[in-house]
């Protein structure tokens, strides 16, 4: 169903035209990813960190302030991605008709879809970055191992923008993505080990947090941040690339679905 | 010579419809060709089917002798599309529609920008381009999806509808626009609602009803030979005009209250006849049209 002749570089023109795009209002998208992890260590390092003062994670015991860090980073990377493929690539579809337009140019559906998921990495890889710097002044970041979380967001945000292109692919209407993102993307922001150790969870359902790909961004997260983690550094990269092309595949699949008839 | 556009019995089927249902055309180098059929009729289905957005269900459709299917890249680098829907980019200005789109065709930006000039001079936006397209009427966005279709220097160009919604000046403007660009040889493939606009601008049309072409040709011949070229229109049921034009064999509509006649022009004895015997009152006198044509084959019943 897809064809490989439908892939080539031409898709970074696509990708290009989302950078442009977004050039002209990045400043107030650069916002975001810089207040946002002020606030939230601001609250939980004299709020709740506070009450809770410090977690017992991975056989180490660390400021509560510390061990959430590097988990916003990864929260910000599946954020990103999956509203950039979700909403916003919506709109440009339904909304703006921008994919008609390109479809009537040598571009193919395949590489506009492509295109949208790395433009979706890349904006995660973006707030990363912004969000590493941040937390760097805070003093939650180790440099330079930190910087090795660049990569991992952009992977973590092809990851996400491709299961929110699925979604784009069969949601009916525009106020559906409610869905997804109460099932998927809430539950998973809540309970992949990013504000408590997943062992806290009880036992039967923590094979359940790892089967989700937020918990392997969070560990990863951890793992360059701040040096500490509990699952396998490789495995979790595993996992992300595995995740990201079946799920690549499947985005493609379900835009096909949805635009040509 | 061969067609630079050619259709054999095209088929497109969705689940329960058949759009097209076994179209054959073909088109000929720098020729302006429409297609016009009533909503529905299956044209623009047909369009998307030509630019390679909608797969046939069956037939063969041939542009510059290759298979869509199969070289839908390299025919798709040299057409340009007009789809009927608004598909400007609004988050672009007017100028970057126009360099970002033709980054599409891996054109390079320096060639992009002289041609960007030189399509926003020609239709008169030159002094919009800064601007966003939202900011645009609804004459100069269709002006400007036009100037886009042509950033590759297309050799066809297909238009799906180029002037439905626009006030009479800005229809004016296009057609000034269109009949330059055929003058310079472009081969042009258009769907248009509009009759006096096909009469004006395509050398030949298909009119085509459920998926089906009803008649091809050029639009003076078409008219001639379904309308003769005169059109008597008497207002009012008279019986009498009704009997004659029935045993005489000539061409009419009865509409119940209004009598359409259809005479050849140069037929002076008839048309004296008709007029005498039975234009006493309420007749209108005037050349048949392309509408004509349209109206006789279609049918005068609203679709949808």
């Amino acid at each position: 169903m897809i064809r490989m002749s439908a892939f080539s570089w031409r898709f970074l023109k696509v990708w290009k035209r989302n950078l442009i795009t977004y050039q002209k209002i990045w400043k107030v998208s650069f916002l975001t990813p810089l207040l946002e992890p002020i606030l939230y260590i601001l609250a939980f390092g004299m709020g709740i960190g506070v009450m809770i003062g410090e977690v017992r994670y991975s056989g180490v015991t660390i400021s509560y302030t510390r061990f959430i860090a590097p988990a916003l980073i990864a929260v910000a990377v599946m954020q990103n991605a999956f509203f950039e493929t979700t909403y916003t690539s919506f709109v440009r579809m339904y909304f703006q008709r921008t994919f008609d337009g390109m479809l009537t140019t040598p571009l193919s559906l395949e590489e506009i879809i492509l295109a949208e998921i790395v433009w979706a990495a890349t904006k995660s890889a973006a707030a990363a970055t912004i969000m590493l710097i941040v937390l760097g002044v805070f003093g939650y970041v180790e440099f330079p191992m930190g910087l090795l979380m660049i990569p991992i967001a952009f992977l973590g945000g092809l990851a996400f923008g491709a299961i929110g292109m699925v979604f784009t692919g069969i949601t009916p209407t525009i106020d559906l993505f409610n869905l997804p993102i109460f099932l998927f993307i809430t539950p998973m922001f809540l309970f992949s080990g990013t504000f408590f150790p997943i062992t806290n969870l009880p036992e039967w359902a923590q094979p359940l947090a790892i089967a989700f790909p937020l918990y392997h961004i969070v560990e990863l997260s951890r793992r360059f941040c701040i040096g500490i983690h509990e699952a396998g550094t490789l495995l979790s990269l595993g996992y992300l690339v595995g995740f990201s092309v079946l799920f690549i595949y499947m985005g493609l699949v379900s835009m096909r679905w949805r635009l040509i008839k | 010579m061969e067609p630079i556009i050619r259709v054999e019995n095209l088929v497109k089927r969705f689940k329960t419809v058949t759009a097209v249902d076994g179209i054959s055309f073909s088109v000929q180098h720098g020729e302006f060709f429409g297609l016009l059929g009533p909503n529905g009729a299956g044209k623009t289905t047909t369009i998307r089917m030509l630019y390679g957005f909608s797969p046939p269900t069956a037939g063969t459709l041939e542009i510059f002798g290759l298979n869509i299917s199969r070289h839908w890249r390299e025919i798709k680098s040299r057409i340009g599309v007009c789809q009927q829907e608004n598909t400007l980019d609004p988050d672009l200005t007017v100028a970057q529609n126009l360099e970002i789109f033709a980054s599409y065709f891996n054109i390079s930006k320096e060639v992009a920008l002289e041609r960007a000039g030189e399509l926003l001079s020609f239709f008169a936006l030159s002094h919009r381009s800064e601007d966003k397209v939202s900011e645009l009427s609804g004459g100069m966005s269709r002006r400007l999806t036009l100037a886009r279709a042509l950033i590759n220097r297309p050799d066809i160009l297909i238009l799906d509808e180029p002037t439905t919604g626009l006030d009479p000046q800005s229809r004016y403007q296009m057609w000034e626009r269109l009949d330059a660009l055929k003058g310079k040889g472009l081969t042009v493939l258009m769907t248009t609602h509009y009759m006096e606009e096909a009469e004006k601008l395509c050398d030949r049309l298909v009119i085509v009803d459920h998926g089906q072409v009803l008649v091809e040709g050029n639009p003076q011949d078409l008219i001639t030979r379904h309308t003769g070229g005169n059109v008597i229109e008497m207002t009012g049921h008279d019986a009498a005009a009704l009997d004659f034009v029935r045993e005489n064999d000539i061409q009419h509509d009865d509409l119940g209250d209004r009598l359409i006649i259809y005479t050849a022009r140069d037929d002076t004895e008839l048309n004296n006849i008709i007029i005498e015997r039975f234009c006493a009152k309420k007749c209108t006198y005037r050349n048949s049209t392309l509408e004509d044509v349209f109206l006789r084959l279609t049918g005068r019943e609203l679709r949808e």
